[in-house]
């Protein structure tokens, strides 16, 4: 849910990286927060275990601009993608404009990413959102594995009709990371524009 | 559910943040926020210059989700309050109208009674003010538009990304 701030001439939107445990999430918000200007960004949090680990979650403001003078700024969260951090999950979704489904391309995860795939509709739906309707990219992560399955296999599986952007990544490289938050972004903006007419 | 985006006008924004001086004012507090329940940062007042709002209003929200996710385990509907003490700053926090959370710094030039107290004519006007800001936006999705963004064009979307 955007907030629209017309005293301070803001935009604010939520953008949630969501994907199985050990998908390159946090990965993906690192390589952001690495390679922007400082004055674009604000500090990153990361509530994490001792292990490193996500514990709640992985928290980054980034500025990306002016659109017709109001300052347009993406909080963007990551979840814990651990299959009993169930709780947690659900909160971190309350609000969002846009999310973000990064999948880990190694064969043998293949299951959890479907559970998470499954995991994120059914958590959507019960904040009443429905996963179909709400700006949506797919990101194939880890894509340098040796063990990667190939895109088209991945796709069919994740982004079956593919309705939804989808991007190869390699998020501790960087390759992919910047064109997935962009594409998502852009959705959230031109789906704010249509609601608006 | 998308369409409850929270529009706030310089209007509401000037109550509000007169509210929140005022009682920072009368609570002799360091500092008073108001943060959205999806964490993002309304107003401030106080003293505390230089402290990371952003992450301030994220985490708030954060741990206000957690606690009202706990409330319900146990059977409650929410636990509308909460009070961290520190060896210096306290924090007290209140849920408003389940939509804003409010956010009071204070050091032991106050009191929790004092704060309490306070507080509690606060969210009320608070409350009022957000009710309005809710009638408006019916109003205006009843009427059709008014959003600045239903003029923009993929130029001014794309022109944002452009490097």
């Amino acid at each position: 849910m955007s907030f629209i701030n017309y005293s301070a001439r803001e935009i604010n939107c939520k953008i949630v990286y969501y994907g199985p445990g050990l998908c390159g999430k946090t990965t993906n918000l690192q390589f952001i927060y690495n390679r922007t200007n400082p004055e674009v960004k604000g500090k990153m949090i990361s509530l994490a275990t001792e292990t490193e680990r996500t514990l709640f979650f992985d928290f980054l403001p980034l500025a990306l601009g002016e659109i017709r003078g109001f300052k347009t700024r993406f909080h963007l969260y990551t979840v814990p993608g651990q299959v009993f951090y169930d709780a947690s999950r659900k909160l971190i979704l309350k609000g969002v404009d846009g999310v973000v489904f990064v999948a880990d391309s190694q064969v043998e995860r293949m299951e959890a990413n479907l559970e998470s795939m499954d995991n994120l509709r059914v958590n959507l739906g019960e904040q009443g959102y429905d996963l179909d309707q709400i700006p949506f990219v797919v990101q194939y992560n880890k894509r340098d594995v040796p063990n990667a399955a190939p895109v088209e296999e991945l796709r069919k599986l994740l982004n079956p009709t593919s309705s939804s952007p989808d991007f190869e990544a390699c998020a501790t490289k960087g390759t992919g990371v910047f064109e997935t938050l962009k594409s998502t972004a852009k959705m959230i903006l031109k789906d704010l524009r249509s609601m608006s007419r | 559910m998308m369409n409850s985006s929270l529009v706030m006008y310089d209007e509401d924004y000037r109550k509000l943040l007169a509210i929140i001086q005022r009682l920072a004012q009368d609570a002799t507090a360091k500092g008073v926020f108001l943060v959205d329940t999806n964490g993002q940062m309304v107003a401030e007042a106080g003293e505390m210059q230089g402290v990371d709002t952003t992450s301030l209003a994220s985490l708030t929200a954060g741990n206000i989700a957690a606690s009202s996710g706990l409330a319900k385990i146990i059977g409650e509907e929410e636990f509308p309050t909460h009070f961290h003490q520190g060896q210096r700053d306290n924090l007290f926090i209140t849920l408003v109208a389940s939509r804003i959370i409010l956010v009071v710094v204070f050091d032991e030039r106050s009191s929790l009674g004092l704060v309490r107290l306070r507080v509690k004519k606060a969210g009320v006007q608070i409350a009022q003010v957000f009710e309005e800001i809710r009638k408006k936006a019916e109003r205006e999705q009843a009427s059709g538009g008014g959003s600045p963004f239903s003029e923009i064009t993929d130029d001014d979307i794309d022109n944002l990304f452009s490097e």
